[in-house]
């Protein structure tokens, strides 16, 4: 290495770190010593996360370059980048891509420093700024995903404006303070552009830097041993105790896990972008083309999936609360158990509540997935009616089997597997309702079905009843 | 020796911080008034809107109208447009509803057949005359005012209906 061909590079550097003294700021940092037990695989996701969030500015920088935040240019200037501008399908599908890694990573990161008590004494504060970054991460990914300015976009803001609406007192002044004006429209993506791209990003470069800061300052958290209980004070002596007698500079010894961990997800986010391409933007976003279901990214597939569920009367104080409430205890988190056991196996309500949290929130999301209680409502023309259901059928029942199709039953009720799932599936309707009950059930409606005594004949309904009574297994 | 509140040092101090105060305020109130100004208007965009002759909406009918907002900037592009459900009654009785459900404002759609207005969304329903029959929605469907002059439908709207201020 120390061939002269090195001299000229050597004597540039000497004369740089003689006026900028970069050097002398940064070897400290990369040689500051931590405890042996944190040069591990299950350290990494901080580092991944910042990793991820570095090719984030990067690619939307470019992105920006190109994009028009004007409610009468976004579209095309999308369809632009994904199909004429140089790599733009590449770059839009590496911040995609990237932003949905962001979230996943943040969240392991976040789970694991949480069942590794490193939101104990003395990080408490490292704890809330990380919870600031989480939150700001989402209000990204939230914002990112109104400047795909697609249908979706649209109906999500009009989702975020009646949520907003439904503060008390104040619901009108924050939907306009949301919208930028009356309704959804070129003020509104003008003001999502400036939050997206810089009122957010400023507040989360600077909350990263103040995160790593503390990290430096006050120890990446050591490897947690049951028994080796944090108390106010002994711990700061035990663990510079244990830095000491066993402590590795940070590079490389832990920084080569991280360093392969950030290669590994930046190269899966490229291969996602290669293999998968950009997302969207899907329909136009012309408000009087209705015929459309908004959807959300997937980290608000729960949110989504728990408006669709919640009992009525509790959805205005669990949407507006909720979060509220959520986001608290996060806060909290450190203060309610600032000091004692760190090691997950001594922390049985900690590890309940991760795994219970988890369970909820991809059950909800699921359930986001397949819309369960959305009417599909294509298959009253779409899905024909079983064959084994009409065969050896009187005329009067297949009057009723048409009645069924045509008054679209099959929105909200399967027959044979096709059709919603809104309400119970009629296949074998027959042996759970009398005909009196079919009937009843049917004019009045009633449990989530709505009343069809005005929009049916007598006739009409003498002949679905008679079809619903042959449906047996 | 001239106490420091006395001195030119102290002056100096003190007109230096009020400067800048004084800089911060004046570039500070306009920049609240700037972001916070929009929901002040309170009479934004509430105006009377054609929707075409009544002829266009046969009685007995349900139909999707559309106008163009009131209160629009150049750049809208076709988000400046909005979509309502016109119901014909009979004769000069209308109903005017807004697509947008009661619940969280997804767009509604009319099913003819069987009389409802469906939610995409999260499966809200409404009858033919707006009321809520289903799901999740806390009330009917928002209505707009509407009056006939001339031979012409006009809606007073302007505004995203929502459940704070409902059309």
């Amino acid at each position: 290495m120390s061939g002269n061909g090195f001299a000229p590079v050597r004597s540039t550097l000497r004369w740089l770190e003689e006026r900028a003294g970069l050097g002398g700021a940064v070897a400290p940092v990369l040689d500051h010593p931590v405890p042996r037990s944190t040069a591990s695989w299950w350290y990494v996701f901080g580092s991944a996360t910042l990793a991820l969030f570095v090719v984030q500015i990067a690619t939307g920088i470019c992105l920006a370059l190109v994009y028009v935040p004007a409610a009468d240019g976004a579209y095309e200037s999308l369809l632009y980048l994904n199909f004429q501008a140089p790599f733009g399908w590449f770059l839009r599908g590496v911040h995609f891509w990237g932003s949905n890694a962001m979230v996943a990573i943040m969240t392991l990161h976040m789970i694991q420093v949480f069942l590794w008590g490193a939101h104990k004494y003395p990080r408490e504060l490292t704890w809330i700024v990380g919870v600031f970054l989480f939150l700001c991460t989402l209000g990204m990914a939230f914002t990112g995903q109104i400047l795909r300015w697609d249908q979706d976009a649209y109906w999500g803001l009009g989702i975020g404006a009646s949520i907003a609406s439904r503060a008390p007192g104040v619901g009108d002044t924050l939907v306009h303070l949301l919208l930028g004006g009356p309704i959804i429209a070129g003020r509104t993506l003008s003001r999502f552009f400036a939050v997206h791209v810089f009122v957010v990003p400023g507040v989360l470069i600077g909350m990263i830097g103040l995160h790593l800061w503390l990290v430096l300052r006050i120890g990446i958290n050591e490897w947690p041993m049951p028994g080796r209980v944090v108390s106010r004070a002994t711990y700061r002596r035990r663990y510079e105790e244990e830095v000491h007698k066993d402590g590795v500079s940070f590079f490389p010894y832990a920084a080569r896990k991280d360093m392969v961990a950030c290669g590994i997800v930046v190269l899966a986010v490229v291969l996602c972008a290669v293999v998968f391409g950009p997302f969207g933007p899907h329909g136009v976003p012309d408000p009087t083309l209705i015929d459309t279901a908004p959807k959300p990214d997937f980290y608000f597939l729960a949110l989504y999936a728990l408006f669709a569920l919640l009992p009525p009367w509790t959805e205005t104080v669990v949407i507006l609360v909720g979060p509220l409430v959520a986001i608290a205890a996060l806060f909290l988190v450190p203060f309610l158990a600032g000091t004692g056991e760190k090691s997950w196996k001594r922390r049985p309500v900690a590890v309940l509540s991760v795994l219970v949290i988890v369970l909820i929130v991809a059950t909800l999301a699921g359930l986001g997935v397949t819309v369960p209680w959305s009417p599909k409502m294509e298959a009253w023309t779409a899905a024909a009616t079983p064959v084994r259901y009409v065969k050896g059928r009187t005329p009067l029942e297949l009057q009723g089997a048409l009645v069924l199709q045509n008054k679209q039953c099959r929105t909200c009720h399967s027959l044979g597997g096709e059709g919603g799932r809104r309400g119970p599936a009629l296949d074998g309707i027959a042996t759970r309702q009398t005909r009196d009950q079919l009937i009843r059930q049917v004019l009045q409606g009633g449990g989530n079905m709505p009343a069809y005594g005005k929009n049916l004949s007598p006739a009409e309904v003498n002949a679905l009843v008679a079809f619903m009574a042959t449906l047996r297994p | 020796m001239t106490p420091l509140s006395q001195s030119r040092r102290g002056f100096l101090f003190k007109l230096g911080v009020g400067l800048n105060v004084l800089g911060a305020a004046l570039v500070g109130i306009p920049v609240v008034g700037y972001i916070f100004g929009a929901p002040r208007r309170r009479t934004d965009g509430q105006s009377w809107i054609p929707l075409g002759p009544v002829d266009g909406f046969p009685a007995g009918e349900t139909r999707l109208a559309t106008y163009e907002n009131p209160v629009r900037v150049a750049w809208d592009g076709a988000t400046a447009k909005v979509a309502c459900w016109v119901r014909r009654i009979e004769g000069e009785r209308f109903q005017v509803f807004a697509v947008n459900c009661a619940h969280l404002g997804c767009p509604v759609r009319w099913f003819a057949q069987s009389r409802l207005f469906m939610c995409p969304c999260h499966g809200g329903a409404y009858y033919e005359d707006g009321s809520r029959a289903s799901g999740p929605p806390p009330r009917g469907l928002f209505e707009y005012e509407y009056r006939v002059r001339n031979g012409g439908l006009w809606v007073r709207g302007g505004q995203l209906p929502t459940l704070s201020r409902p059309v």
